[in-house]
C-alpha cells in the first residue's frame, strides 16, 4: 500500500507537468493582454508595448513557459501581474475561506444525503422515497445563486439571523467563523446533498437485495445496525466514488458561490485573475487545483481499500 | 422568475430589515462610528495610480497621496500642497513654493525634490503631462520648498494639469518611490495625503484598508472635490469589495457597510424605498456612452457610411436600454461634451437631433458603396453598459440593412482586439463599444476619444484636420470666450467627420447609510468631510 501511495504521488508529477503545459498554451493563444489592461484607455501603443516589455510577454512562448516553470521547480509560483504581490502570498491568503466553505459543505452533505439515501432505499416505493426523491430532484435543478439569494433572503433580511457576506477567519473565534459559512455552505451543498443522496439509494437498492441482508434480518439484527453498519459499507465504494467526484465539483460551484457571498476565496480570485488576464495567477490557482484533484483521487482510491478489503493494489 | 426579478425580491426584502444585526463586526459601538465601511465600484487589484489608470486607483489614490493643485466643483484648478505661484509675463518660467506642515506617512517632510520626481514620473504617462514634457526646458528644485519649471513655450493650461481629476493625477509621492520606472509598478505605498494605505490588511478583490493620516495639515478653504480642506473625521476606512449587486444591496440595508458607491438602477428603486438609506446622484458629470468606427477599412473607411449610422441611430434607444426609463438619469447628446458644464456645445448637432430617417440613411449607406460586407460590432457581454449598447447598436445595423458580424466577447478581449489594425475578416474590428467618465469629456485635454490625428488618436484611428486644428485652438485659448469658440467649431467638425458615435449622456446613483453624513456629487467618491454615527 505505502509504495502504491508512493507510486501514485509520483504519477502526479507527469500529470502536473502536462496541466502546467496545457495550461500555459491556452493563456499564450487566448485572447486579450493584461498590457491593455494595465496601460487603461489613454494608453498609446507604444505605452502597451513598454508595459508589455516589462512583464516579459513579449518573449518567445518557449523562453515565457522555460523561465515560469524553472520558478516553479524552485517553488516559485510568479508574481501577479496587477497587484504585484507574490502569487504564493494571494494563494495563501484566499485559501483558508475556499477551504473552509468546501470542507463545511462536504460535512453538511455527507450527514445530511447519506442518511437520506440509506432512508429512501430502506422505503423504497413510500412516500418518504418519494418525497426524498423529490427533494433530490429540485436540489439538482436550482442553480447555487438561486439557493444563495434565497437563503439569504429569509436567514439574512427578513430574520436577520445569518449576515449576508464576508469571511471572518478562524482565529477570530468558531462561531463568527461558522455564521459566515452557514448560507453559503447549504447553498453550495444542496446539489451535492441531491447527487449523493440518490446514488446512495441506487447503491443501497442494490445491497439490500443481497442474501446476507436477508441473513441479518434472520438473525434478528435491528434495521439500523443492518442498513448502517452491513449495508451501507458494502454499498460505499460507488458513494466514496461520486463523494471524491463531487469534492472536485465544489471548486467550480465555490466560484458562484463566493461571489454571491462576497468571500475572498480562491474562486472569486480565479474569476479576478481570469477577466483581468492575470496569467501568472491563473497558472497558479490552475496547478493548485489539479494537486488537489489528484489527491482527492488518491484519497478515493485508498478509502476504497478500507471500505472493500477485496481491494488491493 | 428571471435572475434580475430575483435581485429586485431579494432586494426588496432588505427594506424591511432593520439597521444593525448579527452580521455587525463584534465593535464597540465609537469604534463603529469611526469606521467607515464602503463598497467601492470595483476592485482594487494594484495601487499605483500611475502605472495603472482604472478609476478605483485613482479614487483610493486621492485618500493616500495629495496633488499640488486640485480642481474644485467649478472646474477650476485651487492651491492644495502649493502655497504660492509666480509665472513670469512671457508665461515661460513658473516658480512654486510648498505650504508648511506637508509631512509624508513615514514623517518624512514633503521636499521640492520629492515634487520633481513625481512631476517627471506622471509627465511620462499622462497626455497632458506628455505635451509639458515636450515643451520642458527646466523643472528644478530650488530649495526644499521651492521648485522652478521653465518652459520652451506657454502652455496656459499647466495649473489645470497638475490639478486636474483625470487618470493619472499628478500625485505627488516621495523621491524614492517616484524614481520607479512609469512603465513598472509600485510597491511603497508612502503618501502626505489625509489617510494612510493599510498595506498589510489589503487583501486584493476583497479589502483594502485606509486609516487616518493624524499629521496631515488640511488647508483652511472649504473642500471642493480635490481642492480645499481635507478634513477626515473618521479614523478608519475599509473598502470592502462586494462583485455582486444584490449582495452589496442587501449588505447596505443590513448595515454590514455604509456607503456603497455605484448602485446599479435595477436596485435603486429598493434602496430609495429603505428608510435608513439615502440615495443620490453620484456624479454630475456623467458619462457618455459610445460607439467607435474603424476608420480605416471598409464600409466606414468612408464618412457617408458613418453618417448613415449617425443619421438613423436613436439615441433614446440607446438611453432606454442602458438606464432604463428614469428620464431624469439620461439626455440625449448632439455632441461630444459635457452637458452642465462651461464648454458643453451641441453645434454641427443636427444630425443626432430629431425625427430619425431610416429611408435617407440608407440611401446614404448605398451611396457609400457598402456592398453587404460584415460589419465586426465587438460587444463585451461582462459590461453591462457595452452589452445594452451593443444590442441595440446590432439592431440599428439590420435595419440598415448591414450584414452584422456580431462578436459577442468580453471586456479583456476587446481591450485587446480594438488595438488590433488589420482588416475585420483577418481578427480586426468594424466597431466596438464604450463610454467615457463625463470628467474626461469637459474639454480636450484629458479627452482622447475626441482627437483625430490618425495613427495617433484612440482606437478607430479617426483622422481630421479640421478637428486637429481645433484642438490645438482651444489649448491655445487665451480666455473662456476663445475657448468656447473653438469648442463649438471642434464639435462640429468631430460629427462632421463623424470621430466616434455618441449614445448619450447618463448619471449614476450613490447609496449611504443615513447615519452617514457628509457625501457629495463629484467625479469620484470624496471621504474628506464625510462622518458616521453609531
Amino acid at each position: 500500500m505505502v509504495s502504491y501511495i508512493l507510486r501514485r504521488i509520483l504519477s502526479t508529477l507527469p500529470v502536473m507537468a502536462i496541466v502546467a503545459l496545457f495550461v500555459f498554451s491556452l493563456l499564450y493563444i487566448a485572447p486579450g493582454d493584461p498590457a491593455v489592461v494595465i496601460a487603461g484607455d489613454q494608453a498609446s501603443p507604444a505605452d502597451v508595448e513598454r508595459i508589455r516589455q516589462s512583464l516579459g510577454l513579449d518573449r518567445p512562448f518557449l523562453v515565457q513557459f522555460g523561465s515560469w516553470l524553472w520558478h516553479i521547480l524552485h517553488g516559485d509560483l510568479g508574481t501577479s501581474i496587477f497587484t504585484s504581490l507574490p502569487v504564493s502570498k494571494l494563494i495563501a491568503q484566499r485559501i483558508e475561506p475556499t477551504l473552509s466553505l468546501m470542507v463545511l459543505t462536504l460535512l453538511l452533505t455527507i450527514l445530511i444525503a447519506v442518511p437520506l439515501g440509506v432512508v429512501a432505499a430502506w422505503k423504497a416505493g413510500s412516500w418518504i422515497d418519494r418525497t426524498i426523491m423529490a427533494f433530490a430532484v429540485f436540489g439538482f435543478s436550482l442553480p447555487v445563486f438561486v439557493v444563495g439569494y434565497m437563503l439569504a433572503y429569509v436567514f439574512a433580511l427578513k430574520f436577520e439571523w445569518l449576515p449576508v457576506q464576508g469571511y471572518t477567519p478562524l482565529a477570530e473565534g468558531f462561531w463568527p467563523w461558522l455564521q459566515n459559512l452557514i448560507l453559503p455552505s447549504v447553498a453550495l451543498g444542496c446539489v451535492y446533498i441531491a447527487l449523493i443522496a440518490r446514488i446512495t439509494r441506487a447503491s443501497m437498492l442494490e445491497v439490500l437485495q443481497q442474501d446476507y441482508i436477508r441473513t441479518a434480518r434472520a438473525k434478528g439484527l435491528g434495521m439500523p445496525s443492518i442498513l448502517f453498519v452491513h449495508a451501507l459499507k458494502n454499498a460505499a465504494v460507488p458513494i466514496v466514488t461520486v463523494i471524491g467526484i463531487g469534492i472536485a465539483l465544489l471548486i467550480g460551484g465555490a466560484v458562484v458561490t463566493e461571489s454571491v457571498f462576497a468571500i475572498p476565496g480562491l474562486g472569486r480570485l480565479t474569476i479576478d485573475a481570469i477577466l483581468r488576464r492575470d496569467y501568472p495567477v491563473i497558472q497558479g490557482i490552475v496547478l493548485l487545483f489539479s494537486f488537489l484533484y489528484v489527491i482527492v483521487n488518491l484519497m478515493v482510491d485508498v478509502i476504497y481499500t478500507l471500505v472493500d478489503p477485496r481491494i488491493r493494489y | 422568475m428571471d435572475r434580475r426579478t430575483l435581485l429586485k425580491g431579494l432586494a426588496g426584502v432588505g427594506s424591511l430589515a432593520a439597521t444593525g444585526g448579527v452580521s455587525m463586526p463584534a465593535l464597540s459601538q465609537n469604534a463603529a462610528a469611526r469606521t467607515l465601511r464602503f463598497v467601492p465600484q470595483a476592485n482594487l487589484a494594484n495601487f499605483d495610480p500611475i502605472w495603472g489608470t482604472q478609476y478605483v486607483v485613482r479614487n483610493a489614490a486621492a485618500l493616500v497621496w495629495d496633488t499640488l493643485y486640485g480642481v474644485d466643483a467649478t472646474l477650476q484648478p485651487q492651491r492644495q500642497m502649493v502655497e504660492s505661484e509666480e509665472v513670469t509675463d512671457d508665461g515661460l518660467t513658473w516658480t512654486f513654493r510648498l505650504r508648511p506642515g506637508l509631512k509624508f506617512h513615514d514623517g518624512e517632510p514633503v521636499r521640492s525634490k520629492d515634487v520633481v520626481a513625481s512631476i517627471a514620473r506622471w509627465s511620462v504617462r499622462d497626455p497632458m503631462g506628455l505635451m509639458i514634457k515636450a515643451i520642458q526646458q527646466e523643472l528644478t528644485a530650488v530649495d526644499d520648498k521651492t521648485f522652478k519649471l521653465v518652459l520652451k513655450a506657454p502652455y496656459p493650461k499647466l495649473l489645470y494639469a497638475l490639478g486636474k481629476n483625470n487618470t493619472p493625477i499628478a500625485f505627488i509621492m516621495p523621491e524614492r518611490i517616484a524614481q520607479t520606472d512609469p512603465f513598472k509598478q509600485i510597491t511603497d505605498y508612502v503618501g502626505s495625503g489625509p489617510m494612510k494605505f493599510a498595506k498589510a490588511e489589503w487583501v486584493p478583490g476583497a479589502k483594502a484598508v485606509f486609516e487616518k493620516f493624524t499629521d496631515y495639515v488640511p488647508r483652511q478653504e472649504k473642500a471642493s472635490w480635490l481642492a480645499g480642506g481635507k478634513q477626515i473625521l473618521i479614523d478608519r476606512l475599509e473598502w470592502v469589495v462586494i462583485p455582486d449587486p444584490a449582495t452589496a444591496a442587501a449588505a447596505l440595508q443590513n448595515g454590514e457597510v455604509d456607503w456603497w458607491e455605484s448602485p446599479i438602477t435595477d436596485l435603486v428603486p429598493v434602496l430609495k424605498s429603505n428608510r435608513n438609506i439615502n440615495v443620490d446622484i453620484a456624479d454630475p458629470l456623467g458619462n457618455v456612452g459610445s460607439f467607435r468606427m474603424n476608420h480605416l477599412y471598409p464600409p466606414f473607411n468612408d464618412v457617408r457610411a458613418r453618417r448613415a449610422v449617425l443619421m438613423a441611430m436613436s439615441q433614446e434607444d440607446y438611453m432606454r436600454a442602458l438606464v432604463g426609463d428614469d428620464t431624469s438619469l439620461w439626455k440625449e447628446l448632439p455632441g461630444f461634451f459635457t452637458p452642465g458644464t462651461p464648454l458643453y456645445s451641441e453645434a454641427g448637432g443636427e444630425i443626432l437631433k430629431g425625427k430619425r430617417d431610416l429611408d435617407a440613411a440608407k440611401k446614404l449607406l448605398a451611396e457609400s458603396g457598402y456592398s453587404g460586407q460584415p460589419v465586426t460590432c465587438l460587444v463585451a457581454q461582462d459590461q453591462p453598459i457595452t452589452k445594452a449598447q451593443g444590442d441595440v447598436t446590432a439592431d440599428l445595423l439590420k435595419k440598415l440593412g448591414m450584414n452584422v458580424d456580431f462578436v459577442a466577447t468580453d471586456w479583456g478581449t476587446v481591450g485587446s482586439r480594438r488595438a488590433v489594425k488589420t482588416p475585420p475578416g483577418q481578427g480586426g474590428w468594424s466597431m466596438f463599444h464604450t463610454w467615457h467618465a463625463g470628467a474626461d469629456c469637459i474639454n480636450p485635454a484629458p479627452y482622447n476619444a475626441i482627437r483625430a490625428n490618425g495613427d495617433k488618436a484612440w482606437f478607430g484611428w479617426p483622422s481630421s484636420e479640421a478637428v486637429e486644428k481645433d484642438v490645438v485652438a482651444w489649448f491655445d485659448a487665451k480666455n473662456l470666450d476663445e475657448e468656447k469658440a473653438a469648442i463649438n467649431n471642434l464639435n462640429k467638425a468631430a460629427l462632421d467627420d463623424v470621430v466616434y458615435a455618441p449614445t448619450g449622456f447618463f448619471l449614476g446613483y450613490t447609496a449611504w447609510r443615513k447615519n452617514v453624513a457628509g457625501v457629495t456629487k463629484g467625479p469620484l467618491p470624496f471621504f474628506w468631510g464625510v462622518s458616521k454615527t453609531a
